[in-house]
């Protein structure tokens, strides 16, 4: 492999943190090959990447909470080993995750020093006066005027992140990751997240800001690296790219399918939707899927996907537009949906996709009772004889039908959530992040099993954030951002550069 | 196929506990000569019988990881209110429906709380609890209605063909129960919802009306259970009902229901009931102080507890 560009800013002292070499094998997938990162004090430098890049993987290794098969750390020059969170805490690198790690009624300042309360003269007390002085002199010295007795609860999500902030900076954070700082924030806010940090820059602290929003890399960061299927794909100084550079440095991973010939089997439309609007936020949401075709749906993490999968299930409220399904105006909820003919393959499938305590064959059957026994008598016979047919077909591989489903593989585990659809009839499947979690190989088999699906006039709308799944399995596909749809790309303009333009916050 | 009944896996490990029955037995057997005699052991059985009457609709209940804790209250309620009416009307048959009838209304107001309402079981039958207690003393006023027809009493205390009439209605609601969680697809339903109620429900499954149905049925069973305890007892007062919640859920509890659902069945709600009867009954039998009874209950509530944590990991394994 040619050796990845990277760009050094004018010679400066030691780089506050040096990565080098990173490399880090889970289950089935290499999560990080060879990977380095080298950021100095003062500099903002960017981490971007799609999903299932690195980027997470890469920090978790920063903070302890994931240890590297290979690689080593300097920090401030000196080689240093990072076992633990504590380790990390203790050289100085603080993590501010998406979840915010707040405890709601707790206030400000207790939140701020949550285990490492100021003590007073008695054992065990402690004194809440310092305490609430130095949380006042924290969230002075980044221009916050908020009142520390207030209880997190009563925090905005911007005010929230100021807070995880301060907390960072309270334990001598001088490296400080933030993991998209913005996704949650209004732009008024997101100015004064930025004036924020271009004054932890002067104090000197090296700032890793992980975003998916390109646009940033010009506004606040001083250099960015791409990282690309585990892979260091550049660091560049972000004056010297632009957007259409980094898309290409982001994309380009190939996905083996079947290929089937696409657009040819298309027949009548199976789905429509139109003009939904449901609780969970999403809106304005018009789209349709033909018998014989897989449609995606992509999108960043958080711009409603999973929310419209579950809105045209009925599995969330709906408030307003119409879901048709052959046709039939749906009245809402999963048993209706069901009945129907429309299957769910949701995206956790541990908590909502299979009960882990019972049989395979009992969640094999689950949703076909109906079906199978019309008249709601059981027959052991006849649900052992389509269990096992169900098996063979899916190749699910188990010892057993009365085998419980936790003991199963998550490619295993996810065959038999599609296999309970199989047995109830369903005609249209959603499927939401069907390889999260599965290895290679059990993916090309989802990836078959789903071919097989349309190939005998199914149809199927696909959910994803592996943009070169959508790339090579999807005969359409609808994009969304800020929990509607802002595009579609037919066959034809389907290309993960495509998608990221329509989904990603351009101005 | 292999033996379907290999699955579902609902209750690894009945033959742990017939073996503690047999065990139970063989050790009173050789302790007292008043252990294995003809009347004893009838006895026996109206009481596991009655018992599990209580047991048996809350055993349904827990399998969906619910639970009912009104049934004792409800039970007292249904026996005042039958006993009211066969008093004033002097019809054992209007009595009884209506203290059957006041049953399933408690049940139905049960259900409808924990599905529409979307309260967690427990509060929602534990006001209950409460509330039907506060309408049964209210309503009795410290009095007692005693003194039945011959033939009515005959349902808790009578038998026929030489077996207490209480073991033919457990027999017939054990089989009707059996019937239904085993052979109906509802039956089915219901342990798919106490093994996880967010997969079920996004399988398909009508979670409210299949819970409606299994907190009614609790409701009913509850009702039943009354109008035989007033059959048997032939008397009622208010607190009546009282002492036989925390019974019926030892029952169901050594009987392996699992409280996190999906898990149970009425066949070991039986052996359950059975256990506690056996151990209750050899102590009297050895004329050992009643005080001790209830550590007993707990040590023995822990011990079947135990037993599951113990054998269902390798029960699970093998399947």
């Amino acid at each position: 492999m040619e050796r990845a560009p990277i760009q050094e800013p004018p010679a400066r002292a030691v780089p506050r943190v040096e990565m080098r070499g990173i490399s880090k094998r889970f289950p089935g997938v290499r999560a990080l090959d060879d990977v380095s990162l080298t950021v100095h004090a003062g500099e903002v430098h960017m981490l971007v990447g799609q999903n299932g890049a690195g980027k997470s993987t890469l920090i978790k290794v920063l903070c302890g909470a994931v240890h590297p098969d290979s690689g080593e750390f300097r920090i401030d020059g000196r080689p240093v080993r990072i076992e633990s969170a504590a380790d990390a805490r203790r050289l100085g690198v603080a993590v501010i995750f998406q979840e915010f790690s707040l405890v709601p009624h707790l206030d400000i300042a207790q939140n701020i020093f949550l285990g490492r309360e100021p003590g007073s003269r008695f054992p065990g007390v402690v004194d809440r006066r310092r305490m609430h002085a130095q949380a006042r002199a924290l969230l002075d010295a980044l221009g916050m005027d908020l009142d520390t007795r207030l209880p997190a609860a009563e925090l905005g999500v911007a005010q929230q992140q100021m807070v995880e902030i301060a907390k960072a900076l309270s334990q001598n954070a001088r490296i400080l990751v933030m993991d998209e700082p913005t996704a949650a924030l209004s732009d008024h806010e997101i100015d004064r997240l930025f004036a924020r940090i271009r004054k932890l820059k002067q104090d000197g602290i090296a700032v890793i800001y992980i975003s998916h929003r390109l646009r940033e890399v010009f506004t606040i960061g001083d250099r960015v690296t791409v990282l690309r299927d585990g892979r260091h794909a550049a660091t560049l100084e972000s004056a010297r790219t632009d957007m259409a550079g980094l898309v290409r440095l982001m994309v380009g991973r190939e996905v083996r399918t079947h290929r089937r010939r696409f657009g040819e089997s298309a027949g009548d439309i199976v789905l429509e939707v139109r003009d939904l609007e449901a609780e969970n936020g999403v809106h304005g949401i018009g789209l349709h899927v033909r018998a014989g075709e897989i449609v995606g749906v992509a999108g960043l993490v958080g711009s409603g996907r999973t929310e419209l999968a579950r809105a045209i299930f009925g599995a969330d409220r709906v408030l307003g537009g119409e879901v048709r399904l052959g046709g039939q105006r749906l009245p809402g909820g999963p048993a209706e949906a069901v009945a129907r003919g429309m299957g769910l393959v949701p995206e956790d499938r541990k908590e909502s996709g299979l009960a882990l305590t019972r049989s395979v064959g009992d969640n094999l059957l689950v949703a076909a009772l109906p079906r199978i026994f019309p008249n709601r008598w059981y027959r052991f016979g006849t649900a052992a004889r389509i269990v096992a047919d169900l098996i063979a077909r899916l190749q699910v591989a188990t010892p057993s039908p009365g085998r419980l489903a936790k003991f199963l593989s998550g490619g295993n585990q996810q065959k038999v959530v599609v296999g309970k659809w199989l047995g109830a009839g369903v005609h249209f499947y959603v499927f939401d992040e069907p390889t999260r979690g599965i290895d290679v190989a059990a993916k090309a088999e989802m990836f078959g099993l789903m071919e097989t699906l349309v190939g005998d006039g199914a149809a199927v709308l696909m959910i994803s954030s592996e943009l070169p799944e959508v790339v090579a399995l999807c005969d359409r596909a609808y994009v969304m951002r800020d929990r509607t749809i802002v595009g579609e790309l037919d066959r034809r303009d389907l290309t993960e550069e495509n998608i990221l333009k329509l989904a990603m916050h351009h101005e | 196929m292999t033996a379907p009944a290999a699955w579902p896996l609902r209750m690894p490990s009945i033959g742990y506990r017939l073996l503690g029955v047999a065990a139970l037995c063989l050790a009173l057997a050789l302790a007292t000569d008043a252990f294995l005699t003809l009347p004893n052991l009838l006895n026996v059985m109206r009481q596991a019988s009655l018992t599990f009457l209580i047991a048996s609709g809350l055993t349904l209940v827990i399998v969906t990881a619910g639970l009912d804790l009104s049934i004792g209250a409800n039970l007292g309620l249904s026996a005042c209110f039958a006993a009211a009416v066969i008093q004033a009307s002097g019809s054992v048959l209007l009595g009884a429906a209506v203290g059957l009838a006041s049953g399933i209304v408690i049940g139905v107001m049960n259900g409808v709380m924990v599905t529409w309402l979307g309260l967690p079981p427990f509060i929602a039958t534990f006001g209950m609890l409460w509330m039907v207690y506060g309408v049964n003393y209210w309503y009795m006023a410290g009095t007692t209605i005693y003194d039945f027809p011959q033939g009515f009493r005959n349902l808790g205390s009578g038998d026929a063909l030489g077996v207490p009439v209480p073991v033919y209605l457990m027999a017939a609601s054990m089989l009707v129960g059996g019937l239904f969680t085993r052979y109906t697809t509802w039956g089915h339903d219901i342990y798919a919802i106490g093994a996880n109620r967010e997969a079920a429900r996004l399988s398909g499954i009508p979670i409210r009306s299949r819970l409606m149905l299994v907190y009614t049925l609790s409701g009913a069973m509850a009702g039943l259970s009354g109008i035989v305890y007033l059959a048997r007892l032939n008397s009622a007062e208010a607190g009546m009902g009282d002492p036989l919640l925390l019974p019926a859920i030892a029952a169901v509890l050594i009987g392996g229901t699992s409280l996190f659902g999906g898990i149970g069945t009425l066949s070991g709600t039986f052996v359950g009931a059975l256990i506690l009867t056996l151990t209750l009954n050899g102590m009297n039998l050895l004329t050992i102080d009643t005080n001790w009874q209830p550590l007993v209950m707990g040590v023995i509530v822990l011990l079947a507890a135990w037993l599951d944590a113990s054998t269902r990991r390798r029960a699970e394994a093998r399947a």
